[in-house]
């Protein structure tokens, strides 16, 4: 064999080494967590409300709600804000602004999670304890953190799907006699619309997926929440708050709630590049 | 009455203004408010002298030696690994079945949360692998996790060589390993590198995978296979467990500066790449 062709053959081996890591990814936490949902049943262990582990009950309804809920609430927060900020920094403001404005969006995005749950645990959990009642430590603060957290992921996808639209878009609209924002509204948004969603998508799976942030500010009661000054706790903040001391079948239900979250994650991946793929053909 | 388009124009304009504005803003408050408390407290003994009484007094020294270290492992595991991927990518194959694949892991690999990374370093690098909690162990994880930006970024700086180069190479009898090494690399490296960068910022403000694998011994590492704490790591332990309000302040503002510092230099150079071309 050439040295050229080995060169090539060995570029191959590497480029293999990401698929590799998510198989191994995968292997090593089904392998630890698939035998206790064998063990509990997946249904006692998915819909059960009582997650008890010193007393082997192992149940993350509530875990799985809490994750639902604070979702959503990132998602009312940041899809608007995100959304509106794509059509600000494409539409609305000169190219040279834009290009000082980005950088800074995307400092948002390096901001290390701890930070913001650092700053939703002394600035937005007093606001609520104090205006609204409750803990303080609750769905509400955690959404709207979360809510700023994903917000340069929404930002920069949706711009970068409004900008690949064909100019003539746009053109044809506003000679047709539309105005500036009629044009955005009616013409530009339904256009660019996959890349949007694929940008929510993504959004969503960066807010099912953060862990300390939301350690910091959720609370982490394992009850079912009943409104959105209740504590919570995510799939992910489970994993984080009790992998450091637990052993044996707990440590296996923390696996086991990560098989949960992989597939989620997983699915709404998939579900993203399935979308943009779509939008792009 | 019905409100004219010009009006409802002029308020959907308002509002997107608005919009923008406070999101900046948000950015802003975020910033100033651990800036404000913990700048006053940045002293340089801060920096040079061993945390004490778990944290409550003296400085972030070895949390500083953490945090490069778990850095430098984890970059130099995987540059090589992302840029050679990219390689294959961009150089050795179109669009076929095998690059399908390849994409799609990477994909899938960027949105897996760090938590799960966190899980797997436990389970492999540290239990299985016999590395334990150490700066091996955290920063094989890290690599893992930054390799997907560095796979991004890099093909897309080896897209952006023009193909003339290429063609120029291979005319003069260059070999395509010889076209990459001398032509694709050399062009492609500033882009190159503003992702290994990306990548290090990830390295330093990453919590939930370093805290599982890498633990949280804020003793001086003398080894590889020594724990360690990061700042990040020793920042939220100083916040969550409520350890000292002043010394989180101060870590905390540290850990801005640091991440403000990668990130200016790294646009700089996005910048600086953009124009030349």
């Amino acid at each position: 064999m050439s040295k050229e062709k080995i060169l090539e053959k060995s570029f191959l081996l590497i480029a293999l080494s990401s698929i590799s890591i998510l198989a191994l990814i995968a292997f090593f936490i089904f392998q630890q967590g698939i035998p206790l949902i064998w063990k509990v049943g997946l249904n006692s262990f998915l819909l059960g409300d009582r997650w008890f582990p010193s007393k082997e009950s192992f149940g993350i309804f509530p875990m799985i709600v809490g994750s639902f809920w604070v979702t959503l609430g990132s998602l009312i927060v940041g899809v608007p804000l995100g959304v509106a900020c794509a059509v600000f920094l494409c539409e609305l403001i000169p190219p040279t602004i834009a290009m000082i404005l980005r950088p800074m969006i995307q400092l948002l995005g390096a901001i290390p999670s701890v930070i913001y749950g650092f700053w939703g645990l002394i600035v937005l959990v007093p606001l609520i304890r104090n205006s609204l009642g409750g803990p303080g430590l609750s769905i509400l603060a955690g959404s709207l953190v979360l809510g700023i957290m994903i917000l340069p992921t929404i930002i920069s996808i949706s711009e970068d799907s409004l900008r690949a639209l064909p100019r003539t878009y746009k053109e044809g609209a506003l000679s047709l006699g539309a105005t500036h924002w009629q044009t955005i509204w009616r013409v530009l948004l339904p256009a660019a619309r996959s890349g949007i969603v694929a940008s929510i998508i993504l959004g969503m799976g960066r807010a099912i997926g953060e862990t300390m942030a939301m350690i910091m500010i959720l609370g982490n009661a394992t009850q079912l929440p009943n409104s959105i000054l209740s504590s919570a706790r995510t799939l992910t903040t489970n994993i984080g708050i009790e992998m450091g001391y637990a052993s044996g079948d707990h440590r296996q239900a923390l696996f086991a709630t990560g098989v949960v979250l992989f597939f989620i994650i997983m699915g709404l991946n998939s579900l993203a590049l399935i979308i943009s793929r779509k939008g792009r053909a | 009455m019905k409100i004219s388009r010009h009006h409802t124009q002029g308020l959907a304009k308002g509002v997107i203004w608005v919009a923008a504005f406070s999101t900046l803003a948000v950015m802003f408050w975020i910033l100033y408010q651990v800036l404000r408390e913990g700048l006053p407290l940045l002293h340089p003994d801060f920096f040079i002298q061993a945390p004490r009484q778990m944290g409550r007094a003296g400085g972030i020294f070895s949390t500083i030696i953490g945090t490069i270290a778990l850095t430098v492992v984890a970059i130099v595991i995987a540059t090589p690994l992302g840029v050679g991927t990219a390689i294959f990518l961009q150089e050795y194959t179109r669009e076929s079945g095998v690059s399908r694949v390849i994409r799609f892991g990477t994909d899938c690999l960027a949105g897996v949360p760090s938590i799960i990374f966190g899980l797997f370093g436990f389970v492999f690098f540290v239990i299985f692998l016999r590395m334990g909690w150490s700066i091996l162990s955290g920063g094989l994880t890290l690599a893992t996790m930054i390799l997907p930006t560095i796979i991004c970024t890099a093909e897309e700086a080896i897209k952006s060589v023009p193909y003339t180069y290429r063609e120029v190479s291979f005319a003069l009898g260059g070999t395509r390993w010889q076209t990459i090494r001398k032509m694709v690399l050399p062009n492609a490296f500033p882009g190159i590198l503003t992702g290994v960068l990306l990548g290090v910022g990830r390295s330093v403000g990453e919590t939930a995978a370093v805290i599982l694998t890498a633990g949280s011994s804020f003793i001086t590492p003398d080894s590889l296979f020594s724990p360690i704490r990061t700042m990040a790591v020793h920042f939220y332990i100083l916040a969550r467990e409520g350890i000292s309000m002043e010394m989180a302040y101060a870590t905390g503002a540290a850990l801005i500066l640091l991440i403000l510092a990668i990130n200016t230099v790294a646009n700089w150079m996005m910048y600086r790449y953009a124009h030349k071309a």
